[in-house]
């Protein structure tokens, strides 16, 4: 029993960083209907560089933090710039492969970078485990779920509250009234893009904190789709519930089905839910139902 | 045989002619020799007969994802793992059943496009990038079969296929099988063709353009993406299964996401919604990686230092070339073929 609880906390960790990473994601769509497969390329510059920083250059970890979001923020907005602009009005399919593009570009660029070795982050997190009644619970997971959590909350107000947040969701409703009001399209694209590779990069810190950075890292991109598209690729709430039901989805197979399938369960029950809740529910579970009219 | 300047098409026959003059059947027949002639000059060199192997192969392929992705508009990112389904099949179907190499390539090909129907099932209620996911989905369960269904497959050591025999005639080696691939992948192109100028290639470009009218004046939309994806399937099937019996022993790897994305690339690039774009794509994009393995050769001769990162320049340079094709010939090698071709029709009085 308490190892099937200790697998379920690890679970909501991973859903934590997967909501995070998917949130990222969803901004992409739901601004510039693009949706990005390069997202698990930013995640792994982030975790590489904050890495960096701190072994290196032995910048504390919080000013590493920091300006590697800074970074992953520049990043994005020059991604937006070069490749993701001129792109504005063709068909979803050449965007897509395009970001495949980027994908790859990035994952060989962080390769020539950083080598292909893992590398570990010192210790930054206290590493002694809290003990809840039998259950113990390694501190980087509270603080991991802590940040997740914590950004979730942050964007939440964002979008809610502050000026650019609001010219984003009218974007994503309707650009051409949106343009009418006098918001600037591209700069509300510019500021998604900065914002997801900024979510990425705390999902690659935190990550890289519980298991390491190597290159295996911009694999949790291809794991996002299930959380994304369960929620609903438009909906931020839905993104965030898709991810923890895929963490806990993988914890929960990796229990009671790797016996049986001799491991590797884990990469494919997300898809398999995915279908099944695609079959029922085609625009996920809060997404929004496009009407289409002639 | 001077080009035609103009369009001077009278009847309907006339403009949906595969021969559209004497001089492109001169041009295309001409092309068919030294596809021929090519092994015999290059009888000496394994690698280039390897490479012009594995570009006939993802031709077939490639020509498959683009009735699907190009014609019928139903973007897959599952493609490679139904080429596995097919490899895997034909390899089953020739050593546990014995079938004869024709029976298996068939029997292979349907097989795969059951699967690929079954897979096709949730683009009746899928749209667009949410049918994209569902496909890679497919991506994903069937490379978990491939590793896992031990007993048919051989999981992750991978299963030996014997080579290509017909009537005796063993297809081994890269010189034979050139001309056994050469000859499918005419024979893909020609009904390819043909499809797409048929009652149900119309259906699928009808449902590409705007679904709802198509299903307005009367095409049964679920029943033509079926049909899509069953003879897109069907063609990476035989694609897989002659890949098959040409590399003699398949793993899972070769059947992996990237392979899908990268014949996603292949139709994209080459342009979509056209059969002759799907081959210069599938030409590009094989010989890419070729190419960059050659330069990174030479140059590795010169800096020894950077033999170690020249697989992660490759990458680089893969993504760089399919983000700059995009950006600047959006509509894929077909479209500039045909400004080429155009512009050279009224040389020099272009105007």
């Amino acid at each position: 029993m308490e190892s099937v609880m200790q697998s379920l906390i690890s679970g909501i960790v991973v859903g934590s960083i997967y909501a995070l990473i998917a949130l990222g994601f969803v901004l992409i769509y739901k601004s510039t209907a693009v949706i990005n497969f390069a997202q698990g390329e930013l995640l792994m510059f982030g975790a590489y560089l904050c890495l960096t920083l701190v072994v290196a250059f032995k910048i504390p970890f919080w000013v590493a933090f920091f300006t590697t979001l800074l970074a992953a923020a520049l990043l994005g907005f020059l991604l937006e710039r070069l490749f993701l602009r001129p792109m504005i009005g063709e068909p979803a399919i050449s965007i897509i492969m395009l970001t495949i593009g980027l994908a790859s570009l990035l994952q060989g660029m962080i390769h020539v970078t950083w080598g292909s070795e893992t590398m570990v982050y010192p210790v930054i997190f206290p590493t002694e485990p809290l003990r809840f009644g039998g259950i113990v619970v390694s501190q980087v997971y509270l603080y991991s779920v802590f940040f997740a959590v914590l950004c979730l909350v942050l964007f939440n107000l964002f979008f809610r509250y502050s000026s650019s947040g609001i010219a984003m969701r009218a974007v994503a409703n309707d650009q051409q009234a949106a343009q009418s009001m006098g918001i600037s399209i591209k700069k509300i694209f510019a500021i998604a893009w900065a914002i997801a590779a900024v979510v990425a990069a705390v999902g690659g810190i935190l990550i890289g904190n519980i298991n390491g950075v190597n290159t295996s890292l911009s694999g949790f991109g291809l794991k996002v789709f299930p959380a994304v598209i369960l929620g609903g690729l438009d909906s931020i709430p839905g993104a965030i519930l898709g991810g923890f039901i895929i963490g806990l989805l993988e914890a929960l197979s990796g229990i009671y089905l790797d016996p049986i399938f001799e491991g590797g369960s884990k990469e494919v029950v997300p898809f398999v839910v995915l279908v099944v809740v695609l079959m029922i529910k085609p625009y996920g579970l809060f997404g929004t139902e496009e009407i289409e009219k002639i | 045989m001077a080009i035609k300047c103009g369009v001077f098409k009278t009847t309907y026959e006339g403009d949906e002619a595969i021969w559209q003059t004497k001089v492109s059947r001169f041009w295309i027949a001409l092309l068919i020799v030294a596809l021929i002639a090519f092994p015999f000059i290059f009888q000496g060199s394994r690698y280039l007969l390897y490479v012009a192997n594995s570009v006939l192969i993802a031709v077939i392929a490639a020509i498959g994802l683009n009735i699907l992705t190009g014609f019928t508009g139903q973007i897959s990112l599952g493609h490679g793992a139904f080429m596995g389904v097919g490899a895997y099949a034909s390899g089953y179907f020739m050593t546990h059943l014995g079938m004869p190499f024709i029976a298996c390539v068939v029997a292979a090909g349907c097989v795969t496009a059951m699967v690929g129907m079954i897979f096709g099932i949730p683009s009746l209620r899928l749209k667009g990038l949410y049918l994209a996911i569902a496909t890679l989905a497919a991506q994903v369960i069937l490379e978990f079969v491939f590793v896992r269904w031990r007993n048919v497959t051989g999981g992750s050591q991978g299963m030996l296929v014997p080579p290509a025999n017909i009537g005796g005639f063993s297809f081994n080696g890269d010189f034979k099988f050139y001309f056994l691939a050469l000859a499918f992948t005419i024979l893909a192109v020609m009904i390819a063709k043909n499809i797409v100028r048929t009652k149900p290639g119309r259906a699928f470009m009808a449902i590409r353009d705007r679904y709802i009218s198509a299903e307005i004046i009367g095409v049964p939309l679920f029943q033509y993406k079926l049909i899509s994806f069953g003879i897109s399937s069907f063609y990476a099937g035989v694609a897989g299964s002659l890949w098959a019996h040409y590399i003699g022993i398949i793993t899972p790897e070769h059947f992996n996401v990237m392979v899908s994305i990268q014949y996603l690339s292949m139709v994209i690039i080459g342009g979509l919604g056209s059969i002759y774009g799907s081959i210069m794509g599938a030409v590009f994009m094989t010989l890419l990686p070729e190419g960059l393995r050659l330069a990174s050769g030479l140059f590795s001769k010169q800096y020894p230092v950077l033999v170690n990162i020249f697989g992660a320049i490759r990458e680089s340079v893969f993504g760089l070339v399919i983000i700059l094709f995009l950006i600047f010939e959006p509509d894929g090698l077909a479209a500039r073929w045909k400004t080429i071709k155009n512009y050279w029709k009224l040389w020099p009085f272009s105007y």
